[in-house]
């Protein structure tokens, strides 16, 4: 019995492993680099820095979670760091001009489901491959905003609208939302007929039409959900400080496609899980945090970023070379 | 007359299948060989191993007398063999002439590509091929395929080609053109060009052909002057194996008519087709590639939904214009092809087969995890899929039992009426009877089924009836006594023979 036992409880974490194998691995980078770079400076582990790596970077792995959607259906959105910043703006703008707080929240998240649904059926329906529509939503999107706001910085905000400094027991409001819409999202993924379908389409199309399944409202939805989380990650993006940049941070939509890639969303479509990207824009912020903390110039963390790249596209065609190799029966 | 080339002993395996076995092969100067077999015979793993694409395991080459080794089509092309390939390899955006020259253009002196030399020649080349009209600076994406065809041709000569191999030449092309094709063949040969003449249709090969030789399941089943040989002799040659007992079909109670199609056309591939298919029954469609079957299928199933002719499900008019509409209907489709409509590869067993269910596997918007993993365990033991479990990935399993899933994931939309296309191409032998005892135990259930097949002897000895498809229309119906090899094999394959023999 206790042998047996054994057997199903190994066989349960090999399943367990080759199902997250991903996940897995960012989460034991994410562990690892605790350890190290703690036990090297003691103050990568107090809690203002903690509240740093985990709080301000919330933002990003939000933004992973709807373009790993966007990814895993068999699209892709370069546009999305250009959808946060006008999102911001706009929240900013009607909280300035003394529209109440909840309109201020609210509205941006509308117009970004509004906006990325017409570029998902722009991408549907008139089959035009999403990179070259969201390339043209990119520059609509940053020209737009650099002429509204002639590159000037919105202040003056009501205090009620920095939701993301708020706190409940000591730790701030964004984490609850990266890891409440992170979970959320999981289990919509996995258990929702329709996340199941988002997995299909991405994973073969054809097949999916042929099942009876609808590829274009599918790649629609995708697209408005992905809408939905720029809306809150712009939310995130535009109260944490007091002021709000009319320039995001250059290359987000970078960082975001990244943390979606190396948290093991195949760029191919059809597989990933947002927990992963979630864990990689973690990972993303802990190495950027550790970089300081070690003395290594910031310049290195776009150059460690693409190492880890493309470490992870060889870890993943290696576990595939062998899943194939050992697998067939 | 020495060969120009000539093959002895051929072997040639890919992943422990077999697919030529000691092949001996020769081409003349000033011949036309003709190559034929059924789909899968390998005739195209032989062109290709002529043509340096693929390299024998076994068996030598040799090239005007000299042993050779291709490792490349480049290697092959320098001995002088060139291939015109089925789909036309050629760049849609570049001209003709750079077409023709592609890879081997003409230089100056400072190394530059020398476009009047390589215009000049282009033009030469044309005029031999009787090409006046086609302009070497026109963009190859603009000719029609007959021209491309010939623009092909000119680049194999462009390469001073003494053998030159054709596959399928006349596959997509309208009557006109082939004649045109065949006068330019016949040309080339008298001219001292060996020709290796891959075709299915018969005709052609009698009014061209000097020898023939004919592959059966990777062997060669004989090569003999075009003189000793009739069509019947020939079909029987290429499809003419005993039907062994691989086929149980049982015999089953032909019920009410499920499916009615009353002169069902889609655009011109399939055009004025009308079937009835039973409750109980194994219909079976015969006919080559390109014949319209799977076109049809396509249109019944309403993923091309019909232009015109109407559908009939247990004797009430259907209107299908999407499979969504076509799987309320009681009707389910087995692709032709596994990898581009039958199944999420990356996805699970599990995942797979609920993909057409999961609207009754949900409550609400979620997805029942029980319910549909009780389905999947239960299609695996009940289709005897070879798995670690329902969460295995699909891409780690073996192509039957990839096409058991296929099946399992249709059989749980309870379909009455199943059309199989292709039911077990590309799968082993063992796992082949596996499936065709199921589709017999289906049927004997009460389901009918429309069976789409280039094997002859699956055909044969699957369906209680045979019809023949040939250009979009069904030229022939047999019953299962009349059904042989040789009367079906010349329905498929004759000009304008419309064999009523049922």
């Amino acid at each position: 019995m206790a042998i047996a036992g054994a057997v199903a409880r190994r066989s349960a974490t090999s399943r367990l492993v080759e199902a997250y194998g991903q996940e897995f691995v960012v989460l034991g980078a994410i562990i690892a680099l605790f350890v190290i770079v703690g036990a090297v400076n003691a103050r990568f582990l107090n809690d203002n820095n903690l509240v740093n790596i985990f709080s301000g970077n919330a933002y990003i792995a939000v933004a992973a979670i709807g373009m790993s959607l966007v990814i895993i259906s068999g699209h892709i959105d370069v546009s999305v760091g250009s959808l946060i910043g006008v999102l911001a703006t706009i929240a900013g703008t009607l909280a300035v001009q003394g529209y109440p707080v909840w309109i201020a929240w609210s509205v941006p998240v509308l117009v970004g489901i509004v906006i990325n649904a017409l570029v998902g059926a722009l991408i549907a329906y008139f089959r035009i491959p999403s990179i070259v529509v969201t390339l043209g939503m990119l520059s609509i999107l940053k020209g737009g905003l650099i002429s509204y706001t002639g590159g000037t910085w919105i202040t003056n905000m009501p205090p009620a609208f920095f939701i993301a400094q708020a706190r409940l027991f000591g730790i701030p409001a964004p984490v609850y939302f990266m890891v409440a819409l992170t979970i959320l999202m999981a289990l919509w993924m996995r258990y929702a007929s329709l996340g199941r379908s988002i997995y299909a389409v991405g994973g073969n199309v054809e097949a999916a039409r042929a099942s009876g399944l609808y590829p274009e409202r599918i790649c629609v939805l995708a697209f408005a959900l992905h809408g939905f989380f720029a809306g809150i990650a712009a939310l995130l993006f535009a109260t944490q400080l007091q002021v709000i940049q009319s320039t995001v941070p250059p290359n987000l939509e970078l960082t975001v496609i990244t943390a979606a890639v190396i948290g093991g969303v195949s760029i191919l479509g059809g597989t990933g899980t947002v927990i992963g990207s979630t864990l990689a824009a973690i990972l993303f912020a802990c190495i950027s945090s550790a970089l300081v903390f070690l003395n290594v110039s910031a310049y290195w963390l776009r150059a460690v970023l693409g190492l880890l790249i493309l470490a992870t596209v060889l870890a993943d065609m290696a576990r595939r070379r062998r899943h194939r190799a050992g697998g067939r029966l | 007359m020495t060969s120009l080339i000539e093959l002895n002993g051929i072997s040639k395996s890919f992943a422990s299948v077999r697919v030529l076995q000691d092949i001996s092969f020769d081409v003349r100067a000033g011949e036309v060989h003709a190559l034929l077999g059924e789909n899968g015979a390998g005739k195209s793993t032989l062109i290709k191993i002529m043509g340096g694409v693929h390299r024998a395991d076994t068996g030598e080459m040799h090239v005007n007398g000299n042993a050779v080794h291709f490792t490349s089509p480049r290697a092959a092309a320098a001995n002088g063999i060139a291939v015109v390939h089925q789909e036309l390899l050629l760049f849609p955006d570049l001209s003709v002439a750079e077409n023709i020259f592609m890879g081997h253009a003409p230089r100056t002196g400072w190394g530059a590509l020398d476009w009047p030399q390589m215009r000049r020649r282009s033009r030469e080349l044309l005029d031999r091929l009787q090409s006046h009209h086609i302009d070497v600076d026109a963009r190859v994406g603009s000719l029609s395929v007959a021209n491309r065809q010939r623009v092909e041709i000119a680049r194999a000569l462009s390469q001073d080609a003494r053998v030159l191999i054709m596959d399928e030449p006349t596959a997509s092309l309208v009557e006109e053109d082939v004649q045109q094709l065949l006068s330019i063949v016949r040309m080339l040969r008298d001219k001292g060009v060996g020709i290796v003449y891959v075709s299915h249709k018969l005709p052609e090969i009698f009014a061209l052909a000097d020898r023939v030789t004919v592959l059966r399941d990777g062997a060669r089943v004989g090569t003999a002057p075009i003189g000793e040989l009739d069509e019947r002799k020939l079909v029987s040659m290429m499809v003419g194996r005993p039907i062994d007992q691989l086929f149980p079909k049982q015999e089953t109670k032909i019920g009410a008519p499920l499916l009615e199609v009353r002169n069902l056309s889609f655009g011109a591939v399939v055009r004025d087709v009308s079937l009835t298919l039973h409750a109980g029954e194994i219909l079976g469609i015969a006919g080559l590639i390109g014949s319209g079957r799977t076109e049809l299928a396509l249109t019944i199933f309403g993923i091309t939904p019909a232009t015109s002719g109407n559908i009939l499900v247990d004797g009430k008019a259907a209107r299908i214009g999407s499979p969504q509409q076509a799987r309320d209907f009681g009707i389910a489709y087995v692709p032709e092809d596994r990898g581009l409509q039958g199944l999420v590869r990356s996805q699970s067993i599990q995942e797979n087969i609920s993909l057409t269910v999961l609207k009754t596997l949900a409550t609400g918007p979620l997805i029942d995890h029980r319910k549909e993993e009780k389905l999947a365990r239960d299609s695996i033991a009940r289709f005897g899929i070879r798995a670690r479990g329902p969460r295995q990935i699909v891409r780690q399993l073996s192509g039957g039992n990839q096409q058991k899933v296929v099946l399992a994931k249709w059989l749980a939309t309870e379909p009455r009426i199943l059309i199989m296309d292709e039911p077990t191409r590309g799968i082993d032998v063992g796992a082949k009877s596996e499936i065709h005892a199921l589709m017999s135990a289906l049927a004997a259930r009460g389901l009918g089924i429309l069976m789409i097949s280039s094997e002859l002897p699956e055909v044969l000895g699957m369906s209680d009836r045979v019809l023949v498809m040939k250009n979009g229309t069904l030229v022939g119906e047999f019953d299962r006594t009349h059904a042989t090899a040789e009367a079906v094999g010349a329905a498929m394959t004759l000009a304008n023979h419309s064999g009523e023999a049922a």
